[in-house]
């Protein structure tokens, strides 16, 4: 583990825990929003026929850098009616919810920020947090729009918790543990071994299994990406209708910290999906690592493993993105509580007959 | 509950039908012209900047006339006799400095009618549109070739020329007075042997006046004439 390499190269606990943690923000999650604000303008623009971001380099790609520094230089705006320690308070909130749920996530097997057994359902506990945060924001920002796109947000989040949470409790109920990295270690070996294949092993059980775990799958694809409020589900965002729902009044770093939250969760949730369907980490064809017996390479390739099927769920967000319209709030709540809801109970019973059986 | 499993298949078939479409259109190749690197051409008879070509200029003012919104201002002076200005290029002569020829291309509303009465085909449009300021006065467009001091030049010359102008033609007047005054007398004296021929004579003495007047002008214009040829091959010999 991580963990032990930074303790016997500092000697202090502390400083291994700090670095530790620090490690996911720096190496992982500002990079990608690097690259991930980047490539939703690309792939947003040449989805419409357009060419996006063309003139900072090579086709655009040094665009959100300028971005990053044009708005470290804007005006951190505060208005007089504004709440002001809830609306300084708010954009820090919101981001240390998302990045939490990344002490969670197994990147590789060497790399953990905190390998506890209830893994997933601290995920899906902390992510709670965001919804205080942008609630925070929108009441304190004292905007009828803020607040109205943080009282969507609000409902929105937690009707979708539901459908998601009845998912992970049908994967919890096949594997028997709540741990992000022993779900990754069950799907080892070859993609065959996946949960959205059926799981390890090769009985009547895993044929079975698979419609369902498609179905589970496509309901916790759709319930995350409505956590994440992404359109389709973007309604506490609206532009057309609330400006740009509760962030409308932040401007800089503050601003920036919303966007930098949004793009973490994005990869979290496509995190939390490849975790319990598409084996975590695993390499869907074996190793480099072993076939040439290179034991450190095992873990790097595990990262790249990772973040290209992360990345993937990425771009599929993206994709839906730029193809569906937003949905007006009756039809985001029949959606969930009509549609996703029911069938995933059913789903969950009868995932849960079979493991009886 | 049909209904309800319908809603789901047509819910899964749309959005995976949108999906294909928007996934074509990613290998689509993009329809943007990237504008300042690349520019598209313009059709034949675009309208946009309007260009004066000075050399072929003859001062006419027919275009600040036709202009709807009067963007062109033009002042012009009367060339001396003895100045050749030059011929335009399909060969007519030019006869007066143009001291001021301003089009305000802020006012212009590139409707072309400028272009059309010009006898020298001189104003024309161009496939120019990018001419942007900072200030305002900087659209303000001066075609006029010549220098400031060499219009005010133009203006006192003229000036000049007409006062002496003037000056003969009261001469001419001074001494035509003089002579009819003399007829008069004449007249005076025949009064008494040919009463018959009255109402004749005055008349024909008005017409007489009248050309004498002509000829002088006449002569002015013709001896300057002589005096610029010469002048010329002058020139040609340095």
């Amino acid at each position: 583990m991580i963990y032990d390499f930074f303790y016997n190269l500092t000697g202090s606990q502390i400083l291994a825990y700090v670095i530790g943690s620090l490690l996911p923000l720096f190496i992982f999650i500002l990079p990608f929003a690097l690259v991930a604000v980047l490539l939703e303008r690309k792939v947003s623009a040449h989805m419409q026929d357009r060419l996006g971001p063309m003139r900072v380099g090579f086709h655009g790609i040094l665009q959100t850098v300028a971005d990053i520094l044009k708005l470290i230089q804007k005006e951190d705006i505060v208005a007089s009616p504004n709440d002001k320690p809830l609306f300084n308070l708010a954009p820090v909130l919101v981001f240390a919810g998302s990045y939490t749920a990344f002490a969670a996530i197994p990147f590789t097997s060497a790399f953990i920020g905190s390998n506890i057994d209830l893994g997933i359902i601290f995920i899906i506990a902390i992510t709670g947090l965001v919804v205080a945060g942008i609630l925070m924001a929108g009441w304190a920002s004292n905007n009828k729009y803020t607040l109205l796109g943080a009282m969507r947000s609000a409902a929105q989040i937690i009707s979708y918790e539901i459908p998601t949470i009845l998912v992970v409790l049908t994967l919890i109920m096949i594997t028997g543990t709540a741990s992000l990295n022993k779900l990754s270690e069950m799907q080892s070996g070859h993609f065959w071994n996946w949960m959205i294949l059926g799981g390890p092993g090769l009985s009547l059980t895993k044929f079975l299994f698979i419609p369902f775990m498609i179905i589970g799958f496509v309901i916790i694809y759709i319930s995350t990406l409505a956590e994440v409020n992404r359109t389709p589900f973007d309604i506490p965002e609206a532009e057309s209708e609330l400006v740009s729902g509760y962030h409308t009044e932040y401007s800089g770093m503050k601003f920036a910290m919303f966007f930098l939250a949004e793009y973490a969760n994005m990869f979290a949730v496509s995190a939390i999906v490849v975790a319990l369907f598409f084996g975590g980490y695993q390499s869907p064809v074996g190793y480099l690592g072993n076939t040439f017996h290179l034991p450190w390479l095992i873990p790097i390739e595990q990262f790249f493993w990772f973040t290209f099927k992360g990345v993937f769920f990425v771009v599929v967000q993206m994709w839906l993105r730029w193809t569906l319209p937003r949905l007006r709030v009756d039809q985001l709540m029949a959606v969930c509580w009509k549609y996703l809801i029911p069938i995933a109970f059913v789903n969950l019973l009868i995932v849960g007959l079979i493991t009886v059986l | 509950m049909s209904q309800y499993f319908k809603n789901i298949w047509s819910a899964i078939s749309t959005v995976s039908i949108g999906m294909k479409v928007t996934f074509k259109h990613l290998f689509v190749p993009a329809v943007t012209i990237q504008y300042p690197d690349v520019k598209l051409e313009l059709p034949e008879r675009e309208r946009n900047r309007l260009y004066m070509n000075m050399d072929d200029c003859i001062g006419c003012d027919q275009c600040a006339r036709a202009c709807p919104v009067n963007c062109i201002e033009i002042e012009t002076v009367k060339s001396l006799p003895d100045e050749d200005l030059g011929k335009t290029s399909n060969g007519k002569r030019k006869a007066l400095w143009v001291t001021k020829f301003n089009i305000d291309i802020a006012k212009c509303c590139y409707c072309q009618l400028c272009v059309f009465p010009c006898p020298t085909e001189c104003i024309y449009m161009t496939d120019v549109y990018e001419f942007s300021e900072f200030k305002r006065d900087n659209l303000i467009y001066d075609y006029a070739t010549l220098s400031p001091e060499e219009r005010v030049q133009k203006k006192v010359n003229y000036e000049k020329f007409e006062a002496e102008k003037a000056a003969q033609k009261a001469a001419a007047a001074a001494a035509a007075a003089a002579k009819k005054a003399e007829e008069d007398k004449a007249k005076a004296e025949n009064k008494e042997v040919k009463p018959e021929n009255k109402e004749i004579k005055p008349e024909t003495k008005a017409t007489d006046t009248e050309s004498k007047e002509t000829k002088t002008d006449d002569k002015t214009t013709s001896s300057g004439n002589n005096e610029t040829k010469p002048e010329n091959k002058e020139d040609k010999t340095e």
